[in-house]
């Protein structure tokens, strides 16, 4: 008997939704919401049965699903999920469930919007349960599409043209990744991810190019590169990493702030993820032979966007570049998880510790900068889409609970014990420290700078004298501070706990750093 | 000395005098009603008597093989003749059947007499190899062609039509005769067998080469080749509607024929060769060029007219360039697509001036801009023009592109060697493809141009609607279903092969 | 019974020109006529199609000559027949509304159709030329008589390009027929003949450019935009959706078959170029990438597409000249692809657009907030454009997938070039988009009330994007055809020394 296909329904469940809100029309567009919520509350609580049945003793890929597609291209609808794969998708169905719950600004247009939020969503569970190239690459692209128009049809003044630049330039990233996927099936007759993975430990990758790939005196070596460096264009557009990254700014700027949610907190994911579960098992020797341009590249990702963000006014631009920066430190982890070939016990150990990290750090991230996106959002309603930092100035004596709570984002995201996000950047410094240590001494400085521009926030918004103007401003309504609760508990819980997650991801972490010890 | 019995030579003459006692009859009959009925009537009685004299002579033709070689090759009659001579004389009803209803000149029994002198000019020209009946009896044609030019008498410009193409046509009948003198100098005979004969197996002697350039030039002119063209324009577009039918559509089939049959009879072993690359001297280069040239020129010059008459005129000249093909590879194949080619052609070239009298005397003129909107105003006229326009243009499935194709073909497979016409046919081809741009031209006018406001339908003879509807389908037909035609022609072109 | 395909559309034309019908009737006739056509093709395809050559019909027509009428189908053949039916229909529903001349206008669209399937059928190479200039006149007429800006010049030129074309088929059939010693036209037995090095050498190149004229080949595609500005949508439709396939089909079915070692190297390099398969190939992929560049800088919406046309056709080239299996599944893919996306693109931009706001300046239609006004052009535009952005899921992704995969494996540095046009196509494509949709450059209160998208339209959208998204999702479909097409013997030829 065949096991309950529970990854294609968890995929089906947002795209019911998607087309059943699209059916409502737009006559019974004020129920779109509730049915949004509802449909991604049920998919919340599929990834939490998942969750559940879930062997974290196993680093194996479970819940496969697999069915013959397209036998002459390779195409599989092959599904599985391991540790990485499910922190992902509890993160995106939890980030989906935030972001409606978030966007009650919305007035124009619902049923299309929450319809392309849902899509969005399908897109994002497809990608992070695929494990066939051409089945993944069609929910790497789906989710796409939905987040084009939600910038596009409900963003800011300059929206057309940071949605064009959006578009493209995460296009220009897919192509090249394509164009690199179909060279490795032109050689292998494999779309299959974990098979490339064996062929590519085996030290048949190579081999494999060499006999099928000629262009004058190119070895079979420059060739291998020059696929990796398509397969790195595409994620690390999609990361961002510098210098890829200037779509980014624009795009979370000029988002409805709860579209920006999703964005950063599981679109951006998308990049990691890719690495992880493409980069490193397939391409790990391409990636040691540029290890260090890399790694420069990682930190220059994390300085330059933390003074950049610096540099900023605007609260959203200051996050857009705060979760660049963020990101950056995953990269720096997952390119120094890569840097050394060997099986001793420190290295393994500072591996281990280093993706552990990665992966808590997208789990915190998303977490954290989704949160602080939707302060912003109650923010905005309050000003009236003000949110700049001029704008503002001791609100904590009228909002307290506000202040507070954002409060306790930003410090989350600033990396203090106790909350969330300090365990992921500890273990990945921890990681990083002993492989690379010029670049976690860099990426301190990183480090520093994110402190001065969050503390800056809460100082510039939150305290000194109070702005005349905002002397009326509401505080959270009830409905608003049981809704920002179980994600401000999260923060809490994941910093005292980090085993909730830790202890799903590391039987995985583990094997995948068998698999890049070749 | 062979003994003949004259009624032996009457009995094989029998469709001839047909001809000449319906002409007789038409004049007969058309002398005491010339002052009581109208033109048009009398001009519909003539063209049904001539039309009947044509079908009987037809008829007396097909019931009646003959199969003959008098005096020397005076008088051919075979299987292949006949079947030329069939196909002329079907040309010639469809002409006089045109004329149904018209009222271009007075002198009814006259035009039609002339006209069937005309044929019987041309049915003689085939039937013979003798030099001098040829000469005879191309005179015999052109002098009937000459007149027929000039029956519009209140137009100046059939009047200059006629003049000019006198001129011309007495010029190259002078050089033509120059030629054959000196042919039969050469040999010793008018047999133009015998001629083959004795210059075969020479060095090609100099008088050889100017009789030879002196036949070219004077056929030349009769099929309206270049450099021998100057007369087609202005008789295209001077001469009556019906003449002008006449001569660039029978007489054409019967020029080509002879054309064909003096070259390759009369200077067999002096072909020479236009291959690709392997230029011998011969009289075969001679009309290779004058072919490519027609087809070049013609095609050309026929863009920048506005004069329908002229254009097609100018696309005579280029199709005169394709049928010589059949002369530079001249084989029994090619001679089979040079009859299917030239009758289609002269079809085609009846119907479109049918098309072009009934315009002209609706909207008073040829040129392009008086056909505009004519699918408003006459859609079935405007279709046959459409499948004759298309038909010229080489477009499948109507028989001016199954003419091409066999054309080519059969060029293509002569030469001594592989492809070595190859340049001729690319030539041909691609020169075909710009006729098609002025034949556009006039079907732009007649489909996508509004008509001009204050113009109504058009009032299509019923007779001429008829048969130009026939010649309309018989062209689908022969394009859709080649075979028809194909198998009748080269069954007897089998038996005979000269 | 695919025959009556041909039949049924011919007889239609012969119905509409020598009855006075009505508009109605005329556009009933018309569509009935059509869908008879899909019907046959659809069941053809359900109950007897395995992919191989099959013959529909066979008897001698010109015996003499060797030419019969001969019409037999493959997978390949199949697959474009299948796409004209489906095009043929929208095509008759996206022009619902012509009024002037209807008649005319829809005996000359069946004509068309009749010509194109009966390409697609032939199996005897005369029949096949035949059928190939009897699509070009009525495309003429179509455009010339109810076309819109420069319909005259635009049309001409397209006939002269068509027909500079079939003139080099033409001289190549003839002198390839003559060479195989006259007494036969089968493209069965033609591909057999072993012709010489030299002659395929010269007649190669001479047959596939002719064809490829029509396939929108670089340099020879200037044909294609401004033809496709000018056409009537249902003859824009049938042009970037059916007609330029003619050209491509006829590249694959008889240049590539009958003269496999045209393909074979030089001998010699010059500037790279080694053979006449690497001067298609570039030319195919300058095709992709100048197309895309140019629809980039366009300002009138029609020419975005038509250009785009040129560049997506540059793949179905690509693809063939990969000389690979998959990558000539990806050429004919994309030929379905493209017919599929072409004709809804054209269909949005000159029925839902043209015909309502009488513009196609991309700044002059920002000012009309179509996105409001009509939702559901701008739905159907946005999923077209997905789609031939080549987005996984439609049609587009798993035809260029397949050629590029091909395509790597001969030329990665092509492979290379086409990403960059992909990517600009994406750009181009999505300028247009937000352009003529999505602008807000004027307020809100200028929105016109436009006609509503009528029923036959939704109709013939919802058609051509299910029809993508079907092959999209399941090439298995088209696939399962088209594999056994290009594996039997037909393909031989080609698949010696090349094929891998």
């Amino acid at each position: 008997m065949k096991a309950f296909p529970f990854l294609s329904v968890l995929t089906a469940v947002p795209l019911v939704g998607a087309i059943a809100i699209l059916a409502l029309g737009d006559r019974r567009k004020d129920r779109a919401r509730p049915i949004a919520l509802a449909f991604s509350l049920i998919a919340l609580a599929m990834t939490f049965v998942l969750y559940r049945r879930f062997d974290s003793a196993s680093g194996e890929l479970q819940f496969q699903e697999w069915h013959a597609w397209i036998p002459s291209l390779g195409a599989e609808y092959h599904l599985g999920i391991d540790g990485l794969g499910l922190v992902m998708l509890l993160l995106s169905a939890l980030v989906v469930t935030m972001s409606i719950a978030a966007s009650s600004k919305i007035r124009e247009r619902e049923e299309v919007y929450f319809s392309l939020v849902l899509f969005l969503q399908a897109g994002l569970f497809g990608t992070f349960t695929a494990l066939n190239f051409f089945h993944w690459f069609i929910f790497w692209e789906l989710s796409l599409i939905p987040a084009f128009f939600l910038i596009q049809l409900w963003g800011g003044p300059r929206r057309a043209a940071a949605a064009t630049q959006f578009l493209v330039y995460t296009m220009a990233g897919s192509v090249a990744l394509l164009l690199a996927f179909l060279a490795l099936f032109q050689c292998t007759g494999t779309f299959d991810f974990p098979r490339l993975a064996e062929l590519a430990q085996g030290g048949q990758l190579v081999p494999a190019l060499a006999a099928h790939l000629t262009w004058h005196s190119f070895t079979p070596e420059q060739f291998a590169l020059l696929l990796f460096g398509g397969v790195f264009l595409g994620f690390a557009v999609k990361v961002p990493l510098i210098p890829f990254h200037t779509w980014l700014p624009a795009a979370y700027t000029e988002a409805p702030t709860a579209t920006t949610m999703l964005l950063t907190g599981a679109m951006s994911k998308m990049g990691v993820y890719g690495f992880l579960r493409i980069v490193l098992p397939i391409f790990s020797p391409q990636l040691r032979t540029v290890l260090t341009p890399l790694l420069w590249l990682g930190v220059c990702t994390v300085v330059l966007s933390a003074f950049a963000a610096l540099a900023q006014k605007d609260l959203k631009r200051i996050l857009a570049y705060s979760s660049i920066n963020h990101l950056g430190y995953c990269m720096l982890g997952i390119f120094t998880s890569a840097s050394l070939t060997g099986n001793s016990v420190a290295l393994t150990t500072a591996k281990v510790a280093d993706l552990d990290g990665v992966i808590l750090q997208m789990f915190n991230h998303g977490l954290t900068a989704a949160t602080l996106f939707w302060f912003v959002a109650l923010l905005e309603t309050r000003s009236g889409g003000l949110r700049s930092l001029n704008d503002f100035g001791g609100i904590r004596k009228v909002t307290p609970v506000f202040s507070g709570l954002m409060g306790i984002a930003l410090f989350s995201s600033l990396g203090l014990p106790g909350l969330n996000g300090f365990i992921g950047e500890f273990l990945i410094f921890r990681g990083v420290f002993p492989l690379a240590t010029w670049a976690a001494a860099l990426a301190l400085i990183g480090l520093l700078v994110t402190a001065i521009f969050i503390l800056g926030i809460l100082q510039r918004v939150f305290s000194g004298p109070l702005n005349e103007r905002w002397s009326n401003m509401p505080d959270l309504t009830v409905a608003e501070r049981l809704a920002l609760l179980p994600p401000i508990g999260l923060m809490f819980a994941l910093g005292i706990f980090p085993q909730l997650v830790l202890g799903i991801i590391n039987s995985t972490v583990i094997r995948l750093v068998q698999q890049v010890r070749y | 000395m062979i003994t003949v019995s004259y009624t032996a030579i009457l009995q094989l003459l029998l469709p001839e005098m047909i001809l000449v006692v319906t002409a007789l009859l038409v004049l007969a009959v058309d002398l005491p009603i010339s002052r009581t009925a109208q033109t048009r009537t009398r001009f519909t009685i003539g063209a049904v008597i001539s039309a009947i004299g044509c079908i009987g002579a037809i008829a007396q033709i097909v019931r009646v093989p003959q199969q003959a070689n008098l005096f020397d090759g005076t008088l051919v009659i075979g299987p292949e003749i006949q079947l030329i001579q069939v196909a002329i004389l079907a040309l010639t009803v469809l002409i006089v059947a045109m004329a149904v209803g018209s009222s271009f000149t007075s002198h009814v029994g006259e035009y039609l007499a002339v006209a069937l002198f005309a044929t019987v000019g041309m049915m003689l020209l085939v039937s013979t190899v003798n030099i001098l009946l040829i000469f005879l009896s191309l005179e015999l044609l052109s002098l009937s062609l000459y007149v027929l030019a000039a029956f519009n008498k209140l137009s100046s410009h059939s009047a200059e039509a006629a003049l000019k193409y006198f001129l011309f046509g007495g010029t190259s009948a002078a050089f033509l005769l120059f030629g054959l003198s000196l042919l039969y100098g050469l040999s010793n005979s008018t047999n133009l067998v015998q001629i083959a004969h004795a210059i075969k197996n020479q060095p090609l002697d100099p008088f050889l080469a100017v009789a030879m350039v002196m036949i070219v030039l004077g056929f030349g002119f009769k099929v309206a080749a270049v450099p021998f063209h100057f007369w087609a324009p202005d008789v295209y577009e001077g001469a009556p509607a019906n003449s002008a039918a006449l001569i660039s559509s029978s007489a054409k089939v019967a020029g080509f024929i002879i054309f064909y049959q003096v070259m390759v009879i009369g200077f067999a072993g002096a072909e020479g060769s236009s291959d690709w690359g392997r230029y011998t001297a011969g009289w075969v280069p001679v009309v290779a060029v004058v072919a490519a040239l027609s087809m070049v020129l013609g095609n050309l010059v026929a863009i920048a007219q506005t004069s329908v008459r002229r254009l097609l005129a100018y696309s005579a000249i280029a199709h005169a360039g394709y049928i010589l093909l059949a002369l530079v590879s001249h084989t029994e194949q090619s001679f089979v697509a040079l009859l299917y080619y030239a009758i289609t052609y002269a079809m085609t070239l009846i119907g479109a001036f049918g098309v072009i009298s009934i315009v002209e005397e609706q909207a008073g003129g040829e040129k392009l801009s008086d056909f505009a909107g004519l699918s408003r105003r006459a859609p079935i006229l405007s279709l046959c023009m459409l499948i004759f326009m298309l038909s010229l243009g080489g477009i499948p499935p109507l028989a001016g592109f199954f003419g091409k194709f066999l054309l080519f073909a059969s060029t293509l497979s002569a030469g001594q060697h592989t492809l070595g016409l190859l340049w001729l046919v690319a030539l041909a081809i691609a020169m075909s493809t710009v006729s098609l741009y002025y034949y556009l031209q006039v079907l732009k006018r007649i489909y996508i141009a509004e008509p001009a406001s204050e113009t109504g339908p058009i009032q299509v003879p019923i007779a001429r609607q008829v048969v130009l509807c026939a010649i309309a389908l018989s062209i689908l037909l022969l394009g859709c279903a080649p075979n028809l035609f194909l198998t009748w022609l080269r069954q007897p072109i089998r038996i005979a092969h000269f | 019974m695919l025959a009556w395909t041909i039949y049924i559309s011919f007889l239609g034309t012969l119905a509409l020109m020598l009855l006075k019908l009505s508009a109605k009737t005329a556009r009933s006739i018309a569509l009935l006529a059509a869908i008879a056509g899909f019907a046959i093709t659809a069941y053809d395809l359900l109950h007897s199609a395995n992919g191989t050559m099959t013959t529909i019909v066979h008897r001698s027509w010109i015996p003499p000559l060797g030419i019969e009428y001969h019409l037999a189908a493959d997978g390949v053949s199949l697959v474009l027949v299948l796409l004209t039916g489906i095009v043929a229909i929208a095509g008759v529903l996206f022009s619902w509304n012509i009024e002037h001349r209807a008649n005319e206008f829809f005996a000359l669209y069946l004509a068309l159709i009749g010509g194109v399937y009966g390409v697609f059928l032939s199996a005897d190479l005369f029949l096949l030329f035949v059928f190939y200039e009897i699509a070009i006149i009525p495309k003429y007429f179509l455009i010339a008589i109810w076309g819109s800006t420069q319909r005259e010049y635009a049309a001409m030129k397209l006939a002269l390009y068509s027909l500079v074309g079939s003139a080099m088929v033409l001289i190549v059939l003839v002198a390839a027929y003559v060479v195989a010693g006259a007494k036969t036209m089968s493209l069965l037995e033609l591909s057999q003949f072993p012709f010489s090095l030299h002659f395929q050498m010269w007649a190669f190149p001479l047959m596939f450019a002719g064809f490829g004229i029509l396939a929108g080949l670089w340099p020879f595609h200037t044909w294609a935009p401004t033809g496709h500005v000018a056409a009537p949508t249902a003859a824009s439709m049938l042009l970037a959706g059916v007609v330029m396939k003619l050209g491509a089909y006829g590249c694959l079915r008889v240049a590539m078959v009958l003269f496999p070692q045209g393909l074979d190297p030089w001998g010699f390099s010059a500037l790279g170029l080694a053979s006449w398969r690497d001067v298609f190939s570039l030319l195919a992929v300058i095709g992709i990438v100048y197309g895309a560049l140019v629809a980039l800088v366009q300002q009138d919406f029609k020419f975005v597409i038509g250009y785009s046309s040129v560049s997506h056709m540059g793949f179905v080239l690509l693809g063939l000249m990969t000389l690979t299996r998959v990558g000539l599944t990806g050429a004919v893919l994309q030929m379905f692809s493209h017919g599929v996306l072409a004709a809804l693109l054209f269909a949005v931009v000159g029925r839902m657009v043209y015909n309502r706001t009488h513009t196609r300046d991309l700044t002059a239609l920002g000012h009309l907030h179509l996105n409001k006004a009509i939702p559901f052009a701008a739905i159907t535009f946005t999923l077209a454009a997905i789609a031939s952005i080549g987005m996984p899921g439609f049609s587009g992704f798993v035809a260029e997938l397949q050629v590029l995969i091909g395509a790597w494996n001969a030329f990665p540095i092509y492979v290379l070039c086409a990403g960059i046009g992909i990517v600009v196509s994406v750009a181009y494509t999505w300028r247009a988009l937000q352009k003529a949709f999505f602008s807000d450059s004027a307020p809100e209160s200028t929105t016109h009330a436009l006609p509503p998208i009528s029923m036959p339209e939704r109709l013939g959208a919802v058609m051509l994007i299910l029809a993508s998204l079907t092959v999209g999702l399941y090439p298995q479909l088209l696939l399962n055809l088209l594999i056994p097409a290009l594996s039997s013997p037909l393909f031989d030829g080609l698949r010696k020394g090349h094929w891998q």
